[in-house]
This record gives structure tokens, C-alpha cells and sequence, in this order.
């Protein structure tokens, strides 16, 4: 296992400096990289030093070291799993080859696509969540919200340090591109709908890192098992790093519930407008939100059927969720998979060959494992005696990529008419009232050990330290 | 300064006990225990765990696994090499139980947890034919002790200038030399188990002492003498050699008459000359049933404040770390009570190393809001030296926060040369802080609120 090189401008583990023209390039692009940081980053925060967690080599005991960064000093570097000399593709036609440690050049434009795509929502979520640090409810969520901003920081550089390894002048031009496209920009957007959207409150920002840095996991583990050996170990690495991410906004979310269930007790109500009036988040509201951001998401996966995604898997590109641990053929060729279609006012099944149904394989397991998180924020609800159950709304609710496209889907799964969306859609997503509730919730506080009004305190603390910890030091 | 760990170290045979455990005390002192009746046994708290694969995924024995409901641990695959618990994000990973291996948790009863089950008590451990000396072991934590030499060679240093001959104001009265070298009471060992990692030089012992109906009462801080039987090369009787206890006031186990030490085998004197610590070698070999023959106990000054929000600063190295696991043990003891508020508790500790450190299992088990623990390791390959000082100075902020309050006692403990270096970066972190030294040194010296035990 290589140690990470310090002494040199990029913390690496790759060599760096024994590749003089990779180094340059690299070298050209850090201060380009730290000048968006400094425009796009985190606002406001340049000078606290901040209880991060920062990776020193890639072993289980070196890669979480904590201790105070200031974040424009935070080591953001290039680090790959260990490699297997003896690696071997394991699905698609080129099963059983020794796995690539170049890019063929019959793939080179589309694992430019995969990798540019994933490297353009790293940046994408910073910018989006550059605002919350002003309104955090607490130190110990501020200083997870830094957390994540430099990480999402470090996956950028990871397939930065891909297409400048492997992709000569066009991956220089697009690491440039991937600094100078804007989330939510109306001329030069992120290149994924959801990564425009933005992240107004905490609440959607827990929302966010449950569900959309899920995504996030899925997309790792699915390039994580790619025949392209350095984006599987770079993925690879990258997924130790996303659990943190997805740990803030379980948690979150779950703070939040458990402190709307504390006032629904004290106060002996489920009435939001009590509830709102007590200072926190009612419970349907918070469904609405998770509907909004579970369906945004899950059309992160792409249309239901693509040639794009058959063509992934066939090339041996991108595998499925696991496909190490699947037991089928790993060609999948005349497999058949089930796909859903309005059809007379009906949502009705479909067969299609697998190999194009790839998407939708991915986002099922993914939906699998949003719901085991959703049944334990249930718990929370029902270890406070309260009836109230939270569900994710069904797969074709509010889609806007693939056949379900703007079709009229209820969260239960029926088909519903105009009349019927326009009238529900204000229970089913979050109103604008809903948005501006949220919002006047969201006050700074900075006080050590002290928590907004409407979230709990965390069961544990970061590393073991007390919840009272002073997580950021503001100077 | 180097740390007393070495082994060129004192040549009066360290003192030095374990810096105390918790519930969930280090496989290694069980297994010191030879008990193959229990395991420590990993478990991941289903009610913090996010089902993120990363403890699998890093598992390099295979041991964790899952269904959709939980993430589980398999009892006998897991070493436990802990490669799994800085990796998770949650903290959930970080869980232990003390069980007879036949109900260790089998990975079935684990899948259907919503929450973690409660530790066993003590009845339960012993109803099930556990050992009381393993349940003592483990659940509580005991702490360091520091032991000097009472008679001839290297009288402990009293670092005249800055540390106060005076206990804090709400020190406990501590009895003193209720035996003396011509009358010394008997004890009887009742326990003895290495704290050190086996395979290096550094050889210390944690050993139990129990005085039967005989009085012996003392306070964390206090030392008592052991007489090694026999005479030296001229003939005359060996004189007595001073260790610090290891156990709070109360026993090292809880309502006994009984005290712990903290010793390390002498093999070099100061100058690293081969020399065989007659006194540390004696202790350090004695067997469950020997009787001891004990004077004391010693020490009016080097006692910790009771009074509610009370905050210890503990510096030591090696052996010096006895009284700092005694102080520890019985403000841990407090806390578990419910009934005491306890100030802040920080520790800085020098070894040569991890393996080194005595007691590391129990010491790294104890909550950070209750103990801010400090480690410096001065041999630890590939990584430069560091020293307490160094971490003090890290710390500078957070230490200067402390002296800036009028409930702060400082405790310094180890080997002499440690003095300079620590008293300098007490002063600097003083005076970044924007607290005039001198006037603090003095305050805190009149106060009783500064102590240096060096020898």
C-alpha cells in the first residue's frame, strides 16, 4: 500500500512525480481548482479551522485523521485503492481479460462521458450547498457540512486526475470545463437536472445527502466495478469517503424527526400549524420533502431503457450494484427485465431485454436501499408512540427522464388526472409556503453544544468527541 | 526528555498502573487473565448504523456481513483488529460486551436487533461462571500509579520552585505512615497480569494487593512502600521501594480492602547500565497468594480535588501514569454514580510507543466527554518523535482555557528530565492565553493547585 506523498505540491499515491507532464498539467489546474474554491466554496469560511477528517494514506488506519484544517489548506489529493496485477473483467463481452490499465481507444469517448459526468456533480453539490454554512443549526452540522464540501472537493479531483491521466488534451479541456460550469446557471449549467436545483435549507440539504449522495454510492459502486482498472480504484476509494456523506443526512433527517416528535408530545398535537408554530417541522411536511428529493433523484439514473447503458455494460465500462457478488452469467444477453409504461390511463409492466434496461436495474437496487433508511426514521416516529409513518412515493411519481416522463402519477402509484395533480400536487411536494417555513427556521448557531430549535442533538459525536466539542473555531 | 517507558528507565522499578477502562475493557488484559471463558465481543449499534458497507467492505477477516435489515458481526471470525473503527462514519462500529463465549451473540439474535442489548451486570457474569477477577478487570477502568523510592537512591524530586506542598482545599485527609519500615503491615497478592504488549522490552505489571481486615485506607496520589524480603550483597536488609497506587480511594475493586500498582521490571539504571530493580523484579514475579510485606501509605499534597466542576489536567509518562488512572478511575466511579458533576478531565501521556503504553485497550475505551485524552508516542516508526510537550503546545488553546479557571489542578508525573519541557509549555500555552505566568504559578502553588511528582 503506497503512502500518500506529502512533500510534494499534490498529497498522491500515485506516483505523480515520476510523470513530469501529469504533474505540470495537474500543477497548471490546483490553482484554478483553488480559485473556484475560493468563488464557489463554502461562504464566508476561509479562515476557521475546522475538526476535519483528512486521509493520509488509503489503509483502514490512515485514511480518517482528524484534526483542524483551515479549508483552503485542506490536502486535496489522488488516492487509489491498492490494485491486483492479476485483475480480471468480470462481466460484459471482454469477461475473463486481464482488466485495462489504459483506456482502449475503441471506449476512450465513452468512458470520457462516464468519468466527465461523474466528476461534474462533485463541484455541482459544493456550489449548491454554498450557502448553508450561514444558516447551520449547530457546530457539530457545520462542521459535517465542511466535511462534505472538501470531499465532494477531493472526487473532483479524483476524475480530474483521470482525465488528465488518460485522456491527453480533450481530459485537459474537459477538467477545465468541469471549474467553469455553474449549478443552476441558465447559460452554462451542471450537466444532471438535479445538480441545478438548489439546496435552500438544511432540511433539503439532509434530504440531499440521503437520497442524492445515495445516488452518489450507487453510480461508485457501479464504476467501481468497471474494466478500466484506475476508475474502479479510484471509485473505490471514493465510496469510504460518500458513507460520511449519506451518514450527516440520515442522521439528519432523523434529528429532525425526532425533535417534531418530542413537541408532538409535549404539545399533545399532530396540527402543523401548532407544530410549526412550536418552532418545528411537521411531519407531512417533511414527507413532502422527501417525496420532491426521492424523485429528483431517482431520475439521476437515466431513462429506463438506454442503448447508452447496454453499451456501458457490454464494454465492461460500468458494471450493475454488486455484480462481484451476482451469480447470472454477467452477460446478460436475452435476459429480459421489467419496466413500468402508462398504458390506457394505467401504469402496466413491461418486459424489456435486460442489457437496456440497465438504469432501471440500478435505480431499483437504489430505491431498495433508500427504503431500509426511511423504515428507521419510522422508528424514531414509532418509538414515540406517534402513528404517523413515513413512505417513499412510488417510482413513476413526478418523473421527468424516461417513459414515465411527466406522466400524472400519484405518490400511491395511480394514474391521476390534470385536475387531480394540480390539486393534490400541494400535499404530494413542497409549496412555496412550505419552502418559506422551512426557511425562517434557519438561524446560525454557533454556541458549542447548542442546537437549533428544531433539530435534536446527535447520539454520538464526530470521532468520539463530546457533542459539545468545539468542532469549528471561528477566529 | 525521553519517556520513563524505556528501558532504561528508573532504576526504583516504576510505578505505573493502567489508565482506567470502562465497561469494555482491552481483550489483551482479559486474555492476560488466561480466561478462555469470555470474549469481548464486537457488536455495531443497529439504532446509529446507517447501513453504509463500509465496516464490510474494510473487514479484512471477512467477519461482518448482512441482511437488509442489519450489519452483524461473527463472534468467532472477528480478531478484533479494529482496521474497521476509524473508517465508519458513524461511530456505530465501536461497541463491546464483556460475555461467556457460550452466549457470545450469535449473528441470528444480531440480525433482529432494533437496539443494542444492555451490558451484562456483574451477577450475571458470575452467575454464568465468569471469573470475578475478569469482571473486575474489565469493568472497571483503574489508572496509573507513581512509585518512588523511599529510602536512599533518587528520593523523589519535590520541583521545589513551582510545585505546591499543599493539597487542593477539597482534598479528602489522607492518612499517612500508618506503618513504618519497623512494623510493616502484610498484604496478599491477589492478582498480577502484564499491561504491556508481550514481545517488547517494556515489561509492566498491574498488581492487585489486598489487606484482609488490616487498615490501610488511601487517596489517589498517595504511594505506599513494598519491602522486598531478604538482604543485599553487605547483608542488610533491602529497604522498602515507594509505587503510587494505581486504584481509587474505594479498592480497585469497588468496596474492597484491596489497592492496585503499576509496576515495570527494572533491567537498566538511569545511565542504561544492565542492573536487575530488585524491588520492580520481586513485584513484578510475585504470584496470586504471596504475601507482601507493605509500609505507608505517603503523600499529603498530591491529592485531587472533589469539590463538583473540578477540572484535572494529568501529565505523565509511563509508570508516572498511576496516580493519573487512580484520579481517573474515581472520577469515572462519580460519574457513573449520577450524583457528581465532575469538571473537565485532560490527559497527557508519553510512551515509546502504542504497545508500550500501559493499559492502551481500557484508556482508549473511555468516552471523549468524559476524558480528553492526549497520546504521544516518541518511537513510533516512520513518524517523528513526540513528546507530551509538543502535544501541550498543540493543545495550547484548550490548555490555557483551563488555567485561566480557578478549579484547575495540574498534575505532573514521570520522569524528572519531563519537568523542564512541561512546566515550559504550561507557561507558554499560560501566556498565549494572555495569563500572566508568574502571578499563575504562584496562585496555583498557594492554591494547591500544581503538583510534580518527577523522579
Amino acid at each position: 500500500m503506497s503512502a500518500i506523498d506529502y512533500s510534494e505540491k499534490i498529497p498522491n499515491n500515485v506516483n505523480l512525480s515520476q510523470d513530469r507532464t501529469l504533474q505540470r498539467a495537474l500543477e497548471h489546474w490546483q490553482p484554478n481548482y483553488l480559485a473556484w474554491w475560493q468563488d464557489m466554496g463554502p461562504e464566508g469560511s476561509r479562515d476557521f479551522d475546522v475538526y476535519l477528517r483528512t486521509a493520509v494514506s488509503v489503509d483502514p488506519s490512515g485514511w480518517a485523521q482528524f484534526g483542524y484544517v483551515k479549508m483552503p489548506d485542506y490536502r486535496w489529493g489522488i488516492f487509489l485503492n491498492p490494485g491486483d496485477a492479476d485483475r480480471k473483467i468480470h462481466f460484459g463481452d471482454h469477461i475473463g481479460e486481464p482488466a485495462w490499465q489504459d483506456v482502449p481507444g475503441e471506449h476512450r469517448a465513452n468512458l470520457r462521458r462516464i468519468i466527465v459526468t461523474q466528476g461534474d456533480t462533485e463541484p455541482a453539490s459544493v456550489e449548491q450547498q454554498r450557502h448553508l454554512g450561514l444558516t447551520a443549526p449547530s457546530q457539530y452540522d457545520l462542521r459535517n457540512l465542511f466535511q462534505v464540501n472538501v470531499e465532494e472537493g477531493r472526487h473532483l479531483w479524483a476524475m480530474v486526475y483521470l482525465l488528465h491521466r488518460f485522456f491527453g488534451r480533450d481530459g485537459r479541456e474537459e477538467a477545465e470545463a468541469l471549474l467553469e460550469r455553474r449549478s443552476g446557471d441558465r447559460d452554462n449549467p451542471r450537466i444532471l437536472g438535479a445538480f441545478n436545483e438548489k439546496t435552500p435549507d438544511w432540511l433539503a440539504f439532509f434530504m440531499f445527502t440521503y437520497f442524492t449522495d445515495r445516488d452518489g454510492k450507487f453510480q461508485l459502486c457501479a464504476l467501481a466495478e468497471s474494466g478500466f482498472d484506475p476508475l474502479a480504484r479510484t471509485t473505490k476509494f471514493m465510496l469510504t469517503e460518500e458513507a460520511h456523506h449519506m451518514f450527516v443526512g440520515e442522521s439528519g433527517v432523523s434529528r429532525v424527526i425526532q425533535r417534531t416528535c418530542e413537541a408532538m408530545k409535549e404539545l399533545r398535537t399532530d396540527d402543523p400549524a401548532q407544530l410549526r408554530a412550536a418552532g418545528v417541522i411537521d411531519l407531512p411536511t417533511i414527507q413532502r420533502y422527501l417525496n420532491f428529493h426521492f424523485s429528483v433523484t431517482i431520475d439521476l439514473f437515466g431513462a429506463d431503457q438506454s442503448s447508452n447503458a447496454a453499451t456501458f455494460y457490454s464494454t465492461g465500462l460500468k458494471g450493475r450494484y454488486e455484480e462481484g457478488k451476482r451469480t447470472d452469467d454477467h452477460l446478460l444477453k436475452g435476459e429480459t427485465y421489467k419496466v413500468l409504461e402508462v398504458r390506457d390511463g394505467h401504469l402496466v409492466e413491461k418486459e424489456v431485454p435486460m442489457l437496456n434496461a440497465l438504469n432501471e436495474v440500478l435505480r431499483d437496487d437504489y430505491i431498495k436501499d433508500s427504503v431500509g433508511g426511511v423504515n428507521r426514521w419510522n422508528r424514531v416516529i414509532e418509538k414515540a408512540g406517534l402513528p404517523f409513518r413515513f413512505a417513499v412515493p412510488h417510482k413513476a411519481f413526478h418523473r421527468r427522464i424516461g417513459a414515465l416522463a411527466g406522466a400524472r402519477i400519484a405518490p400511491d402509484g395511480r394514474v391521476v388526472s390534470d385536475a387531480e395533480w394540480n390539486a393534490k400536487l400541494g400535499e404530494w411536494l413542497p409549496s412555496e409556503g412550505d419552502r418559506a417555513f422551512v426557511a425562517s427556521l434557519m438561524g446560525r448557531v454557533v454556541e458549542p453544544g447548542r442546537f437549533a430549535n428544531w433539530i435534536a442533538p446527535p447520539a454520538v459525536g464526530i470521532n468520539k468527541q463530546p457533542v459539545d466539542f468545539e468542532y469549528v473555531r471561528f477566529n | 526528555m525521553d519517556t520513563p517507558l524505556t528501558a532504561a528507565g528508573p532504576s526504583q522499578g516504576g510505578h505505573c498502573a493502567p489508565l482506567g477502562g470502562s465497561a469494555a475493557a482491552s481483550a489483551a488484559s482479559v486474555g492476560a487473565l488466561s480466561t478462555a471463558a469470555t470474549i469481548r465481543q464486537h457488536l455495531i449499534d443497529p439504532e446509529i448504523c446507517i447501513r453504509c458497507n463500509t465496516c464490510e467492505a474494510t473487514c479484512p477477516v471477512g467477519a461482518i456481513t448482512h441482511d437488509e435489515r442489519n450489519y452483524v458481526v461473527r463472534a468467532d471470525v472477528c480478531k478484533p483488529c479494529n482496521a474497521c473503527i476509524a473508517p465508519c462514519p458513524t461511530g456505530a462500529i465501536d461497541n463491546w460486551r464483556l460475555m461467556p463465549v457460550a452466549r457470545a451473540y450469535t449473528i441470528e439474535e444480531q440480525l433482529g436487533w432494533d437496539v443494542l442489548p444492555a451490558e451484562l451486570t456483574h451477577d450475571e457474569l458470575a452467575a454464568a461462571g465468569v471469573p470475578e477477577i475478569v469482571i473486575d478487570a474489565v469493568a472497571p477502568p483503574p489508572a496509573p500509579s507513581v512509585a518512588a523510592d523511599v529510602s536512599g537512591e533518587g528520593v523523589p524530586l519535590d520541583a521545589a520552585h513551582f510545585s505546591s506542598p499543599l493539597p487542593p482545599w477539597s482534598a479528602a485527609h489522607a492518612y499517612t505512615a500508618l506503618y513504618g519500615p519497623k512494623a510493616p503491615t502484610i498484604a496478599t497478592v491477589t492478582g498480577n497480569f502484564r499491561v504491556t504488549d508481550a514481545g517488547f522490552a517494556n515489561d509492566t505489571h498491574h498488581v492487585v494487593l489486598d489487606f484482609g481486615t488490616m487498615p490501610f485506607p488511601v487517596l489517589e496520589g498517595q504511594s505506599i512502600g513494598i519491602v522486598p524480603p531478604g538482604a543485599d550483597a553487605a547483608g542488610r536488609p533491602h529497604h522498602a521501594r515507594q509505587y503510587s497506587v494505581a486504584s481509587p480511594r474505594n479498592g480497585e475493586r469497588p468496596g474492597y480492602n484491596n489497592v492496585s500498582l503499576t509496576v515495570k521490571r527494572v533491567t537498566a539504571d538511569h545511565q542504561g547500565r544492565a542492573v536487575k530493580g530488585v524491588a520492580s523484579n520481586y513485584v513484578c514475579d510475585l504470584k496470586v497468594g504471596d504475601k507482601v510485606q507493605v509500609i505507608g501509605p505517603y503523600g499529603t499534597s498530591f491529592l485531587m480535588p472533589n469539590h463538583p466542576r473540578s477540572n484535572v489536567v494529568m501529565i505523565c509518562t509511563g509508570t508516572g501514569s498511576a496516580p493519573m488512572r487512580a484520579m481517573t478511575e474515581w472520577r469515572r466511579r462519580l460519574r457513573l454514580s449520577g450524583k457528581f458533576e465532575g469538571g473537565k478531565l485532560m490527559l497527557f501521556f508519553g510512551a515509546r510507543t502504542r504497545e508500550e503504553l500501559p493499559y492502551f485497550g481500557p484508556l482508549m475505551s473511555l468516552p471523549k466527554d468524559f476524558i480528553d485524552i492526549n497520546l504521544a508516542f516518541s518511537r513510533t516508526a516512520g513518524q517523528p518523535k513526540r513528546y507530551v510537550q509538543d502535544l501541550m503546545r498543540e493543545r495550547s488553546a484548550d490548555l490555557a482555557a483551563l488555567l485561566r479557571g480557578a478549579d484547575t489542578y495540574v498534575y505532573v508525573c514521570g520522569l524528572r528530565a519531563m519537568e523542564e519541557g512541561v512546566l515550559l509549555a504550561l507557561r507558554d500555552a499560560a501566556v498565549a492565553g494572555g495569563l500572566a505566568w508568574e502571578a499563575l504559578a504562584a496562585a496555583m502553588r498557594r492554591e494547591g493547585r500544581l503538583h510534580l511528582e518527577t523522579y
